[in-house]
């Protein structure tokens, strides 16, 4: 077993995918590239047959909603009151229910719903990431990945279920995880944590029956900070210490 | 099903999800010819409870409770995965005595589970005993996550930073009772006169002859190996395509093990071997983990003698992170603001995106989280080993009897609380 680091499957990357790559990353000691949908089958098909990267496996994909991405709960100081800061989150600001539309523009999150896949090497002991943003936010869809490693069956069922990302070329692509006849993409964040609807048996009517939730109401017992700050800095450099000394 | 001509006709029949052999809440539609299986289309979600959404709307620690109820019989090796995916983004590293606590627990954590499979698995095929021997040691162990944590499944007990607290001085000990007493008694606390470590110390000394006497019932008894041999062969390069890891691999000839070939915790310090199968078959498997739960005992032996011989801190010294002392709390106002801090915002995590992967006792359990600078993760994706292994069983099963999808469904040994998650 040879061992590929990640700096060095970084520029090997670069240099066999020049065109189709829009981004090679290192961070944490992992590598990630983004690659765009048209150039996605392609793409993975040379990185699990070629030499050099060998990926033999599939170990995880997942979905996921860059709704709200670094969105916070809590009114920014400068828009505090004098009777200080708003802690409950109501109405449109609450989580789950932030606006694609009004969002703030971010410069690497150009589109809604990507699908993030981890590959592994056992001949070279690597791993990458792949990112692919589906191009149509409205409805995402995705080529599949099941013609070139099955185990992307199941994750793209998975995908689809809580995401709506559809994969064009799936050959069962059902639910998974939700319930029978279940509405909706539970895991959106314009999604409502408690749900949309609740079940209870009816004893008029002799069975289960489905109803709009009122049972509980939206709540948030810890408001999203996000915080950009100097404390990083500070521990990471503890970290770099001796902890005896600290 | 015979029609009037007397020709076989294929029938679709249900398993599950309340079948004393689904492990859980697995269904099964199988279509079936006679006796063999011409399909089977597995039906999960039943145990589905929105895990990842859940940790996306509560700040970092307050998800590892749920990492434990993922794969409820291997609980510390799922909150390693999470817990060293926030401390990977954060830039922490824990504390060296914290770290052989957690590979200690890691593999106290994988015999607990491979106990569970063992038991189980044999049920499931008719052999009864082997499930209360193996739960006579399982308590023993329960005991110790008892100890660490207060509790016997659920532990919380590995936290971003280290561990909560340190190993207890003293090992809990039974009670005299109506049913506990005189020599009985005392053989039951023969081992916890002492601390935590000397119990471990002796439990995995004499463990080596418990698995003896599982494989006394199992290795070479001809039931056993008749529902077990040849059934569900994978060949290695499928194994891999397949998504496959954790002995599921090893039986079928890998040598891939996270613990040697990406180590993480201190199992670069620790001595072990990784069993490997030939075949591939329910049989290998089997071999692979009864030889797994051996050399998990050596391992739990060489943590004991690190930790004995070195005390130290259990937790980083950054109460950005680790709260501070209680004592501290109450004479010093910095402790005081941190503490208040802690738990009721919580840290928040720079933003970034790592996957942090462990080598689980059913195989790689990962953490893929990403982070957008706030104090809740913006999106967890937990990579459960028992999701692509279950997602074969419609490819390993096919031609099999339908009491071979039994000898499948425990030698994938399935948790559904992870592959529902």
């Amino acid at each position: 077993m040879s061992q590929t680091m990640p700096q060095q499957l970084a520029d090997l990357l670069r240099a066999r995918f020049a065109g189709h790559l829009s981004n090679v990353t290192l961070a944490h000691g992992q590598a990630t590239v983004e690659v765009t949908a048209a150039h996605l089958v392609e793409v993975c098909t040379a990185l699990r047959d070629e030499a050099d990267f060998h990926f033999e496996q599939l170990t995880d994909l997942c979905g996921i909603d860059f709704l709200g991405y670094g969105e916070g709960e809590i009114p920014e100081s400068d828009t505090a009151t004098s009777q200080g800061f708003g802690r409950g989150v109501t109405g449109t600001t609450a989580p789950g229910r932030f606006d694609w539309a009004g969002r703030q523009p971010h410069p690497q999150i150009l589109r809604r719903f990507a699908a993030v896949v981890h590959l592994l090497s056992f001949a070279h002991n690597a791993r990458l990431r792949i990112r692919c943003f589906a191009p149509e936010d409205a409805l995402p869809v995705l080529p599949t990945l099941t013609s070139v490693w099955p185990s992307a069956n199941w994750y793209e069922r998975e995908a689809f279920d809580l995401f709506g990302i559809v994969f064009e070329g799936h050959p069962d692509l059902r639910r998974i995880l939700t319930d029978y006849g279940f509405v909706g993409h539970p895991f959106r964040k314009d999604f409502p944590l408690i749900g949309n609807v609740e079940v209870r048996y009816d004893p008029e009517a002799k069975r289960v029956v489905y109803e709009p939730v009122t049972s509980v109401t939206p709540r948030v017992t810890v408001a999203r900070v996000v915080r950009e700050d100097s404390r990083w800095l500070t521990s990471q450099t503890e970290a770099a210490d001796d902890w005896k000394d600290n | 099903m015979a029609d009037e001509s007397g020709e076989i006709r294929s029938y679709t029949m249900n398993f599950g999800p309340q079948h004393p052999a689904s492990h859980g809440v697995l269904r099964l539609v199988m279509e079936m010819e006679g006796e063999t299986i011409m399909r089977i289309d597995p039906h999960i979600g039943l145990l589905h409870r929105g895990t990842e959404k859940l940790a996306e709307s509560k700040p970092f620690n307050h998800s590892i409770g749920y990492m434990d109820r993922l794969d409820y019989v291997s609980m510390m090796c799922n909150e390693h995965a999470y817990v060293r995916a926030i401390e990977q983004l954060m830039g922490v590293e824990p504390p060296p005595r914290a770290q052989w606590i957690r590979t200690m627990f890691d593999e106290i954590t994988r015999i607990l589970n491979h106990l569970m499979w063992i038991g189980s698995n044999a049920l499931d095929l008719g052999a009864m005993a082997v499930f209360l021997y193996a739960f006579r040691e399982r308590e023993e162990l329960m005991d110790c996550y008892e100890a660490v944590s207060g509790t016997r499944m659920h532990a919380t007990y590995y936290r971003p930073g280290g561990v909560y607290r340190d190993l207890p001085g003293k090992m809990i000990q039974y009670h005299e009772s109506p049913w506990h007493k005189g020599k009985d008694l005392a053989r039951m606390n023969q081992w916890r006169e002492g601390s935590m470590l000397d119990f471990l110390d002796a439990f995995a000394e004499d463990f080596q002859h418990k698995v003896d006497e599982y494989e006394e019932l199992l290795t070479d008894n001809r039931i056993w190996k008749q529902r077990t041999v040849d059934i569900g062969i994978v060949s290695p390069e499928r194994a891999k395509a397949l998504g496959f890891s954790g002995p599921m691999l090893r039986a079928s000839g890998v040598e891939w093990d996270l613990r040697k070939t990406q180590p993480y915790a201190k199992y670069a310090e620790v001595d072990f071997d990784i069993p490997v199968g030939t075949r591939g078959d329910c049989y290998d498997r089997y071999l692979v983990r009864v030889n797994e739960m051996r050399q998990s005992a050596l391992i739990i032996r060489q943590c004991v003698k690190w930790l004995r011989a070195n005390p130290g801190p259990v937790m980083v010294n950054n109460y950005k992170v680790a709260p501070p002392k209680r004592e501290d709390m109450k004479e010093s106002m910095e402790a005081l603001i941190h503490w208040f801090k802690l738990f009721s915002e919580g840290y928040s995590v720079p933003a970034g995106e790592t996957y942090a992967a462990v080598e689980a006792p059913k195989g790689e359990f990962g953490c893929y989280l990403v982070s957008d600078g706030a104090n809740k993760p913006f999106r967890v994706h937990l990579r459960a080993p028992s999701f692509p292994h279950l997602a074969s069983i419609d490819e390993l099963t096919r031609g099999h009897m339908l009491p071979d999808v039994v000898a499948m469904i425990g030698t994938y040994d399935l948790v559904f609380g992870e592959v529902d998650r």
